[in-house]
């Protein structure tokens, strides 16, 4: 049973890396990965929330909007499958809210330090990409937090590792127009190449 | 074009080519990637675009003056969410197969950050008609370069165009393949970089 979840979490950090493979979170990967300071704070703030979301919305998912997902309620003919988009949005900007307001009263020093960065997650693609992937793929609640929690650890990995790319480039001599945007796609496909490396493991 | 007035052709023209949203706005660019393998699915998904951008961003600028400033967001989110759900579902019921190729991009145009700029940037300051053509306009620069990658994806990667076979047989038998490298996303990156600095050259725009 472990060893699911362990082969689970590895796919989700390494093998299909919700950045370099699903090209998920790329604005603000693009944005903020010129810092490794912020990077690593908002990279934090991600797994958190993709840990939290991804369970929150399969229980939404499974409990209120699948087909037959109301025969608890004595309604077995509703499918609410189409509100899907609009409820996950919703579950993941409340949530944001919430976990704002927690860490600021229980833990000042984390929310100082995340604090700018969490509203905008509510609209990063990688959290609602998380929640759409667990429903297509048909995982049970355990499976999606620790797919939730891999994909969040992915993203971590990979603005972590571009902005410490980006801070040595700052000394090379860049074409003038392939600056910024240009030099940083290119040297995404490179990382994305090597993480291609990992394809085929399976523990 | 002689219909629209000095105002409305710039509003249209450009975010085509010297204000484009993926390679000059950064804007947008976690969708553009992904559904670039095949010139097909990029040519729905900006279709797809098309639609949800400037349905949205009319609909946000009638609604402009009633939207509180707080929550602002949370407004737009809905009626963003709305349109795609109704885009998915149009998808869903007469292209079914390419639904499933699309798989969860469709839902991703929710947090599409040009939908979202371009409400806020736009649509909230402008009359309904403005909103409509920018929205338009948007939605065409995006697709331009979706479809421009996509169409180096294909043809290096799968030999192939719109699914027509253009690299001749002859070539396989005397030993050419096609670059698997085309087909992964390390591709897809490489080729929007490569576009993104010979249109940086082109419009003589420079990053600090």
């Amino acid at each position: 049973m472990l060893e699911h979840y362990l082969s689970l979490i590895t796919k989700a950090i390494f093998v299909e890396n919700i950045l370099l493979a699903y090209f998920l979170g790329m604005c603000s990967f693009l944005a903020i990965s010129n810092k490794v300071q912020t990077s690593i704070g908002l990279g934090m703030a991600v797994t958190f929330v993709l840990t939290i979301t991804a369970p929150a919305n399969w229980l939404i998912h499974n409990y209120f909007l699948k087909a037959g997902a109301l025969t608890w309620l004595g309604l077995p003919n509703v499918d609410l499958s189409y509100l899907n988009f609009i409820v996950f949005i919703a579950v993941i900007a409340a949530l944001v809210q919430l976990v704002e307001m927690i860490m600021d009263k229980f833990s000042p020093v984390l929310y100082h330090n995340l604090g700018i960065f969490l509203p905008l997650i509510a609209v990063n693609c990688s959290i609602l990409g998380g929640s759409l992937f667990l429903v297509e793929r048909d995982y049970n609640l355990m499976e999606s937090t620790v797919f939730g929690f891999g994909s969040g650890l992915g993203w971590f990995l990979a603005i972590a590792s571009m902005s410490a790319i980006r801070h040595r480039l700052r000394y090379s001599n860049v074409p003038p127009k392939l600056r910024g945007l240009g030099i940083t796609m290119l040297l995404t496909g490179l990382l994305s190449m090597a993480f291609m490396a990992f394809s085929g493991i399976d523990l | 074009m002689a219909f629209l007035s000095k105002k409305s052709q710039t509003v249209l023209k450009d975010p085509l080519m010297n204000n484009n949203p993926i390679t000059l706005q950064v804007l947008g660019i976690c969708s553009a990637l992904a559904v670039t393998v095949k010139v097909d699915t990029a040519v729905i998904m900006t279709l797809a675009v098309i639609f949800v951008l400037s349905m949205s961003n009319t609909l946000i600028s009638l609604i402009r003056n009633f939207i509180p400033a707080r929550v602002r967001i949370i407004i737009q989110l809905a009626v963003i969410a709305s349109l795609v759900i109704l885009c998915d579902q149009v998808l869903r019921a007469y292209m079914y197969d390419m639904s499933k190729q699309l798989s969860v991009f469709v839902g991703l145009i929710i947090t599409n950050c040009i939908v979202m700029g371009r409400a806020e940037a736009f649509a909230m300051q402008n009359k309904p008609g403005q909103a409509f053509l920018d929205g338009v306009g948007n939605a065409l620069g995006y697709g331009i370069i979706l479809i421009a990658v996509s169409v180096f994806r294909e043809i290096l990667g799968s030999g192939t165009l719109y699914g027509f076979q253009v690299i001749p047989t002859a070539f396989y038998e005397s030993g050419y393949v096609n670059n698997g490298l085309m087909v992964l996303s390390p591709g897809a990156f490489i080729i929007l970089g490569l576009i993104i600095w010979i249109q940086r050259t082109v419009y003589d725009v420079e990053e600090k």
